[in-house]
């Protein structure tokens, strides 16, 4: 179904494909983990692509439940000597559990149609507002390279769709993640978070409280 | 120099505008009275920092202050959320197109654009605007925190009257020093100096103890000192060009009139010597200490003068005649020795020598003035019946101090200093008054005033006066009020194109006596091509 995606692509990045698409909208997606518990860090940057286009998200909550939303796990670890052995004991746990995470969609990146199918995508251009449509289910999601991250923290206008996205998470929370995570790839993470802080300063102008609270979670 | 600071974000043509600093600029780089250029969308702007404030972007920063000892929080405010903001007073503009380059700096008419960038004025925007020392352009110091030559074009300054001001000790007499010097070397004006305090001719005391020279030291060929004590001129080992006494017969009821409070006369008294004269002629004065006592009865009988004013006049007269200077005839003219220099280019330093009681210098300081002014009027005159511009008298400068003596509410009108602030401009005669007290000046005077410069004041009526009439006038307040104590000094009015505030050049080493000796420089340079 990604026939237009070259296989070169593919190969490259599969390591770093974590999931799926299950769920999709404007602004979000969720994504199922093919390995149980194995969600991004909360606030990285992962990509989807649809097509010509590359859709970033900001991962933004993970969780872990039962696969039967009717049927909650139940505690089996009274007779075992450790966690990982509960795990050994009932092999079919991982089935049964799954791991989901979501990602607020932050910006894409399109691609010139002509250069599709070939092995250079170098000449893409990101976007840091909303695609002009939501990623498809079943897309695969992966982890972004740190050239990407990199790229995509060179411009701070993310931060507004952030702070103002209703998450179940605290948007506070999920802009100092990911703002840690920007500055880890940049090659003066202190100086990176500064510019941030003073970003962020403009935006939260009007609520010093919300700006202190980002900003003591990402001084270092 | 030309820093970037922050940009326009707000102001009216007459409040000033605005500038928001940039997170680089510290407020605490910034200091009122700097100048700055601000870049317009089609001009170029000089105005000068007349106030400096701390904002915020929210009044939730200033009730709940954030950790500022974490550096990480202070560096992402600083700019951000806290940020300094310059008031900034537009003072001058210069056009863009080649035409108003030419016609050079204009005062403002309007406000530079939003968001326009503001620089610290550079030195050579500083010279775009007051010029380079040049034939008429005197160098008199240097802007507040900046390397350029502050410029004075002295040509343009004589022909108005103009005023120094200042507290006492504030450097006015160091000052004034140093632009009669000017005056004496890139204009063709001459001074007059009534020295009171013996201070320019030979020798200056300086603060810091010692002394140093006079104009006469360093100008032998232009300076002329003339003195009334010469006992006080040997003793200082000052050369002395002329002795200065005071006939009985030259002395005036008007020149008594001046006096009247500094005397403590009544107005009756005064008035006594007005009829005195008339019935004794014009050697009232020393015929009256001459009377015997019938010949007083009769003479009071026949002038119809009270026994008790002419006892207050002939006390106040007394003290007069005690002084040592006043003598009963003259062996020359002072006045025309004193118009003989000056007609021949010298300026004329009068030492008072002990003489340095209000009183003399009232009486000699107006008495004097009074009949060069007759002079240089019939002559100017006579120079325009003839039409003939070398006729004309050399342009004068009379230099007084204390000024607000001569020039106060009451007796303004009365001495010729008065008169000369209002008029004699058109007679080629300025003054150059020196105050501590400019709020004691009549305002009729302090209007006529063309330059004014003024070192520290504190005083609120004296900071009103000085500043009267001048656009801006509560911004300059501000930073007037905040000069240092010494050695700094703002100047505004008719010879400058904007007001500005700077540290007037060094006077005292022998470097910068040198500094002051016209073609020092190039002589020296030629002697090391010899070496």
């Amino acid at each position: 179904m990604h026939g237009i995606v070259s296989e070169g692509f593919y190969v490259e990045v599969e390591n770093s494909r974590l999931g799926e698409i299950i769920e999709t909208s404007t602004a979000e997606f969720t994504a199922q983990c093919y390995e149980l518990y194995g969600s991004p860090p909360l606030g990285s940057l992962v990509k989807t692509a649809d097509g010509n286009t590359e859709l970033y998200g900001i991962v933004c909550q993970a969780v872990t439940a039962g696969i039967d939303p009717a049927r909650r796990p139940i505690a089996r670890g009274k007779d075992e000597a450790s966690e990982e052995d509960i795990y050994r004991s009932s092999p079919q746990l991982e089935k049964l559990l799954r791991t989901e995470f979501t990602a607020l969609v932050v910006g894409h990146k399109r691609f010139d149609p002509d250069s599709v199918g070939t092995q250079h995508r170098e000449n893409g251009r990101l976007f840091r507002y909303l695609p002009p449509k939501p990623a498809r289910i079943h897309s695969f999601v992966y982890q972004c390279s740190d050239d990407e991250v990199r790229e995509f923290g060179k411009s701070f206008d993310f931060l507004n769709m952030l702070l103002n996205a209703r998450l179940e998470v605290p948007a506070e929370e999920v802009a100092a993640a990911a703002l840690r995570q920007l500055s880890e790839v940049h090659p003066d993470p202190q100086a990176y978070l500064v510019a941030a802080g003073k970003e962020l300063a403009v935006l939260l102008s009007n609520d010093f409280n919300r700006l202190r609270a980002v900003l003591g979670r990402i001084k270092t | 120099m030309s820093e970037h600071l922050g940009i326009v974000v707000s102001g009216s043509l007459t409040g000033g505008v605005e500038v928001r600093l940039d997170g680089m600029a510290s407020v605490e780089e910034m200091a009122v009275g700097r100048y700055v250029t601000i870049k317009g969308e089609k001009r170029r702007f000089f105005g000068m920092v007349t106030d400096i404030t701390l904002g915020t972007i929210n009044d939730q920063i200033t009730r709940t202050p954030p950790d500022t000892s974490d550096p990480f929080i202070s560096r992402v405010l600083t700019g951000t959320g806290t940020f300094g903001t310059l008031h900034v007073l537009p003072m001058l503009t210069i056009g863009g197109g080649a035409e108003e380059i030419l016609e050079g700096p204009q005062p403002v008419k309007t406000v530079p654009a939003h968001f326009s960038g503001v620089n610290l004025a550079s030195g050579a925007d500083m010279e775009l605007v007051f010029g380079k020392e040049d034939a008429e352009r005197f160098w008199i110091g240097n802007p507040l925190d900046m390397e350029t030559k502050l410029c004075l074009n002295l040509e343009e300054f004589v022909r108005r009257s103009n005023g120094i001001f200042g507290k006492s000790g504030t450097g006015k007499t160091f000052l004034t020093r140093m632009l009669l010097i000017g005056m004496l070397q890139k204009s063709k004006a001459v001074n007059l100096v009534f020295d009171m305090h013996n201070e320019y001719g030979w020798a200056g005391t300086s603060e810091k103890g010692g002394t140093v020279k006079g104009l006469k030291q360093l100008f032998q060929s232009k300076v002329a000192v003339f003195t009334l004590d010469e006992q006080s001129s040997r003793r200082r080992g000052a050369s002395v060009d002329a002795v200065v006494k005071i006939g009985y017969g030259e002395i005036e009821p008007a020149d008594i009139s001046i006096l009247r409070s500094t005397l403590n006369l009544t107005d009756l008294a005064v008035e006594a010597a007005y009829q005195l004269r008339k019935s004794l002629g014009k050697n009232w004065l020393q015929r009256m200490f001459e009377l015997t006592e019938e010949e007083t009865e009769s003479t009071l009988k026949e002038a119809n003068i009270h026994e008790s004013s002419f006892q207050s006049l002939k006390r106040g007269l007394g003290t007069i005649g005690r002084m040592g200077f006043v003598v009963k005839d003259t062996p020359e003219d002072s006045v025309e020795r004193i118009l003989d220099y000056l007609g021949r280019g010298f300026n004329v330093v009068l030492e008072f020598g002990r003489y340095q009681e209000e009183s003399a210098y009232i009486l000699v300081a107006n008495m004097l003035s009074r009949r060069i002014y007759d002079r240089y009027r019939k002559r100017t005159e006579e120079a325009m019946a003839s039409a003939e511009e070398s006729l004309k008298p050399r342009p004068l400068v009379i230099t007084i101090e204390e000024a607000h003596k001569f020039l106060n509410r009451e007796i303004a009108s009365q001495t010729i200093f008065g008169t000369i602030a209002r008029e004699m401009r058109k007679y080629n005669v300025t003054l150059l008054v020196i105050d501590q007290r400019p709020s004691g000046i009549s305002e009729e005077v302090m209007s006529q005033l063309g330059t004014k410069i003024t070192c520290l004041l504190d005083n609120e009526r004296d900071i009103d006066s000085v500043l009267a009439g001048v656009s801006g006038k509560n911004e300059l307040r501000g930073v007037l009020a905040r000069l240092a104590a010494k050695q700094q000094a703002l100047i505004f009015g008719h010879a400058v194109p904007m007001p500005v505030a700077f540290q007037p050049r060094e006077y005292g080493s022998p470097e910068s006596y040198k500094s002051f000796m016209p073609d020092s420089g190039t002589k020296n340079d030629i002697e090391d091509l010899w070496k």
